[in-house]
């Protein structure tokens, strides 16, 4: 048989010919891979170039830290504090979490609730994600966890900040408190940083009122991620625009005294710099501590802050109203004098008739005050010779002479929620109930009493503005970062000086002479003699029953029915140069008069502490603009996406 | 047993002529796209030999060897363990699915002393070479005739079906595409070939229902529309062709490709190979590399035209389609144009069986060219 026949012949003609349609296919077959890179590479290369980048690189935020809030000695009121905490990383949990959480409860103290709520959120978390198990160690139990890292697998001591008010519940509501964001602040504010998981914003108080300054810008860290989102480097940094710090006018230590006097009571005090406005102490009791809004209130914590009767979470200054009382007729008598009443006398017999309503004065059953003038009728505080006045000036002129002295509408002091209280006039009135003025309403108004309210804070701009005779406003803030708060400086009043002078002579004689009604809680050192007016607001109307049978004693009332007790007052009499207003809730006491005993030790404090005459420690302006840091300059872009 | 004489060049050939006889191009093609391996192998590591570039250096070395001995054994020798080989594979296949190794929800994997072998990478050479065998007897007329086109048709569908159900569609593909294309070159009827396409056509569906399983199914279905499950089954895909595109025109650099470096792809050592040489070479680099494989697969061609014996035509001619069909394969399948089925990068991908089988093929058209000059007669069925 031959080796090669005509067979092999033709099937080798078949095989190269369908060998090179074989060859040809192939050829088609890498024509499409190399067409298909082209369309993928060059053409659409960009696009999945970027998407690589998307993939890759991350944007975390940073939060920069907060501003701190100083005094006007520079003592730190609101700063940040160094917060030593334990994480967890369950991949590296060798020994599994629980058997880790259970080790770590060796070491500090551990809680089930922390313990599940620890478990919890690892079980949300990727393996790798670093999970709080405690916070706000202290020292001893940081370092005892450090000592221990080695049998601890998987823990991580991290220290982060966190705010910390080292005078705690004594400046709550000039400060007020940081906390979570709210989804209805999420919603309003388009700063990126609002997004961010622990994130704290000011709630209240200084700290809301300069939140923005305080906030500073947020920083971006761009991080290169692997497709589980581990961090594998980071690539920049911008570490933002750190928090500005604030300066306030507050003296701390007097703010402190003053909130250690009035405590156990529900009051409000306000101290001020007679010719300057600048508030030296704001005080509200009962206060609360603010550090527990930053690491988080408890339930029962919250429900006894929102249900107690001394209403801890108002700062009574600025958001409590109350009838001024006789601290009023301080307002009265300065309008008296400029409308022809300077030689006013009334004859007090203890009650007046308007009508058929019969007015009485404190004294009514002594028989009165008898003859009254004007300086006369502050020191004894004599209803009588004000319903009079009132009478003669007409609500119109008294809401007048009230508005120019600071009541009525808010002083615009550099906190949230600051009240206007109330000075009534005719037209107000119509508006309001749509019925028509009645003079007796004027008699009571001329005594502080009727529809008239005014806050803490007003009552002490009045003090200011009788001290001085000038349009003194307060003011809190001294500088926000580099920038020095404007305040205009104060206007002339619209009332003479003599009017001036006979108001504070009674207010002088109210205290230091006998019959006044602050006599026995004077200041007797020389020197730092106060002039004040005191004045009670009644919280219910006393009925003619009550009156003819004898009125009960205030401290036999229930605490909530007793009258507030009110005190504006300025020192040293004869330059002041402190204003102060006190409002003692339902404190009423015709004898010991309380509230003039706070005024008396706030204001010695004060003087012989000489807090305006110490030199304040405000930063010189020229170095505090150059606190500000410079932007980072390595060119990443601030983001407006989310965080992690 | 005595070798016949070499019928052409009249003389036998020592171990020293057949190393000088070996194509020494076609050799450094196939080192310069195994280094280019390695290479990347050694960056999606990150940068390191372990655990993969160190390991596959080594078994390219061993499959180096394979390849030049398998090259210097006379064609002949092979036709005569065509069978044999075939029926080992066929029986290692079987063994697979009786007592495999469970690997990838596939059970794929065979232990062999330290070795893990894919019995269905064996069986693609053998094949080839029982397909040469047979058909090597066989005239254009007779291949199209029932009895032997059923011989020849049964001789893949037997392992075909082992494969499929370990299950393994892509080798399965390879196999049934290796088969066809040695019937169609032996010189099958297009009275055959064209009904049978026509019978294909109309049996996808039916495959479909019956045949596939659910995770080669969603596979399909991904591919067709990959953003409908773009964190799922379609996060292979998308994530591949973000690689490649990213690339651009001359890549990131060696080492700095981020999507594999950072797991972004995955099975980035073995199936996604090339998407990490497209990221970190970038168009120029895997068009060099198609070139690459372009040339290895015009010299198979080449020494399938010369040679002198329809066993090792036919035998040059399927290996070479082997090796153009792993590449096509996965080319198509990384690029997002067929649907992900598990075939390697043939000399790239990370995998011991693989480069061994891959290399053992190149031996075997080394030795095909080594011994072109033998003519061996149809009837003849080579030495044992």
């Amino acid at each position: 048989m031959p080796l090669f026949d005509k067979k092999d012949k033709s099937r080798y003609a078949t095989f190269s010919r369908r060998s090179l349609a074989v060859g040809g296919g192939m050829a088609l077959v890498f024509a499409v891979l190399g067409g298909r890179l082209y369309q993928l590479q060059i053409r659409d290369g960009d696009e999945y170039m970027t998407e690589a980048e998307d993939n890759r690189i991350n944007e975390r935020l940073l939060s920069p830290p907060r501003g701190r809030i100083f005094d006007r000695f520079g003592v730190e009121l609101a700063t940040n504090r160094r917060n030593y905490r334990v994480l967890l990383v369950a991949e590296q949990a060798t020994d599994g979490v629980e058997a880790a959480l259970d080790t770590i409860g060796k070491v500090i103290q551990l809680t089930d609730a922390q313990k599940k709520r620890v478990m919890t959120e690892l079980a949300q978390n990727k393996k790798f994600v670093p999970v709080p198990v405690a916070e706000n160690l202290t020292w001893e139990e940081f370092s005892r966890i450090n000592l221990h890292l080695p049998y601890l697998p998987g823990v991580q001591p991290d220290v982060g900040e966190t705010r910390d008010y080292p005078f705690g519940p004594e400046m709550v509501h000039v400060l007020g408190y940081v906390a979570s964001v709210s989804e209805q602040e999420l919603a309003h504010d388009d700063d990126p940083l609002m997004s961010l998981p622990g994130m704290r914003i000011g709630k209240r108080g200084i700290e809301k009122e300069f939140d923005k300054q305080l906030r500073g810008g947020a920083g971006a860290s761009r991080v290169e991620v692997n497709a589980y989102g581990r961090v594998i480097r980071e690539l920049g940094k911008d570490p933002g625009v750190p928090g500005q710090d604030v300066w306030i006018s507050l003296d701390g230590e007097l703010q402190r005294f003053a909130d250690q006097r009035l405590s156990g009571e529900s009051a409000a005090c306000v101290v001020m710099d007679a010719a300057s406005g600048d508030v030296l102490a704001l005080s509200s009791t009962p206060g609360f501590d603010p550090n527990w809004f930053n690491v988080g209130v408890t339930g029962p914590q919250w429900r006894e802050l929102a249900t107690s009767d001394y209403k801890p979470l108002l700062n009574k200054a600025i958001a409590g109203t109350y009838p001024p009382g006789s601290t009023f007729k301080t307002a009265m008598a300065l309008a008296a004098v400029d409308n022809g009443m300077d030689d006013l006398v009334v004859d007090c017999t203890g009650s007046i008739r308007l009508g058929d309503h019969t007015f009485y004065c404190d004294a009514w059953r002594i028989g009165g005050h008898g003859h009254v003038n004007l300086t006369r009728g502050i020191q004894v505080s004599c209803d009588i010779c004000f319903y009079e006045v009132a009478r003669r000036l007409g609500i119109d002129k008294m809401a007048e002479a009230a508005h120019a002295l600071g009541l009525g509408s808010p002083t615009g002091i550099e906190l949230p929620g600051e009240l206007g209280g109330l000075i009534p006039t005719r037209a107000w009135k119509m508006a309001r109930f749509g019925v028509p003025w009645q003079q007796g309403e004027t008699l009571v108004s001329g005594i502080g009493q009727g529809y008239v309210l005014a806050t803490p804070l007003q009552l002490c701009t009045l003090a200011a503005r009788l001290a001085t005779g000038k349009a003194v406003s307060p003011r809190l803030t001294h500088q926000v970062g580099a920038a020095l708060q404007s305040h205009p400086p104060a206007a002339s009043l619209p009332f003479s000086d003599k009017a001036f002078a006979m108001v504070r002579q009674g207010m002088g004689m109210a205290v230091n002479a006998p019959g006044g009604t602050a006599y026995g809680s004077r200041i007797l050192q020389p020197g730092f003699e106060m002039a004040g007016k005191t004045g009670t607001a009644q919280v219910r109307r006393i009925t003619r029953e009550e009156r003819q049978s004898g009125l009960t004693p205030q401290s036999e009332l229930p605490w909530a029915q007793r009258e507030h007790a009110l005190f504006i007052a300025f020192a040293p009499l004869d330059n002041p140069r402190y204003a102060v207003s006190i409002v003692l809730e339902h404190g009423g006491n015709a004898h010991t008069e309380p509230q003039v005993q706070f005024a008396r030790d706030i204001l010695t404090f004060a003087q012989k502490r000489d807090t305006l005459g110490r030199p304040t420690a405000y930063p010189p302006i020229n170095a505090a603009a150059a606190v500000p840091v410079t932007p980072a300059t390595n060119g990443v872009q601030k983001v407006a996406k989310a965080g992690y | 047993m005595a070798l016949r004489p070499y019928a052409a060049a009249k003389r036998t050939l020592g171990t020293f002529d057949k190393l000088l006889e070996v194509n020494w191009g076609l050799v450094l093609l196939i080192g310069i796209i195994a280094s280019a391996g390695i290479a990347m192998l050694y960056s999606v590591a990150g940068g390191h030999w372990s655990p993969w570039a160190l390991s596959q250096f080594s078994k390219f070395v061993l499959g180096f060897f394979i390849m030049i001995v398998a090259a210097s054994i006379d064609v002949r020798v092979w036709m005569s363990l065509a069978y044999p080989a075939y029926g080992l594979a066929l029986l290692l296949l079987v063994a697979v699915d009786v007592a495999g190794h469970v690997g990838l929800g596939a059970q794929r994997w065979i232990m062999l002393g330290p070795l893990e072998l894919q019995p269905s990478e064996l069986m693609k050479i053998s094949l080839v070479l029982a397909l040469a065998r047979f058909l090597h007897g066989k005239s254009v007329e007779e291949v199209s005739k029932p009895l032997n086109l059923g011989i020849a048709l049964v001789m893949i569908g037997v392992p075909a079906l082992f494969v499929v159900i370990e299950p393994n569609l892509g080798t399965t593909l390879i196999i049934v595409m290796d088969g066809v294309s040695l019937l169609f070159l032996a010189g099958l009827s297009w009275y055959w070939i064209i009904p049978a396409v026509s019978a294909i056509v109309t049996a996808i569906p039916l495959a479909w229902r019956f045949v596939l399983h659910d995770y080669q199914k969603a596979r399909v279905m991904t591919f067709l529309n990959p953003e409908a499950d773009a964190l799922g089954a379609g996060w292979n895909i998308t994530q591949a062709k973000i690689a490649i595109g990213s690339g651009g025109l001359s890549g990131k650099g060696f080492l700095q490709g981020t999507q594999s470096r950072l797991n972004f792809l995955p099975e980035k050592q073995t199936d996604f190979i090339w998407t990490s040489l497209c990221e970190e070479f970038g168009f120029v680099g895997a068009v060099a590399m198609l070139v690459l494989f372009a040339a290895v697969i015009f010299y198979g061609v080449q020494i399938a035209m010369s040679a002198r014996s329809q066993f090792a035509r036919l035998l040059s001619m399927g290996i070479t389609l082997n090796f153009f069909f792993y590449i096509m394969i996965n080319g198509l399948m990384v690029m997002g144009l067929i649907p992900v089925v598990g075939i390697p990068m043939p000399l790239l991908s990370y995998g011991g069986t693989a480069m061994l089988t891959v290399m053992f093929g190149f031996g075997l058209l080394l030795s095909v060219h080594v011994h072109r000059q033998v003519e061996i007669p149809r009837h003849s069925g080579g030495i044992i």
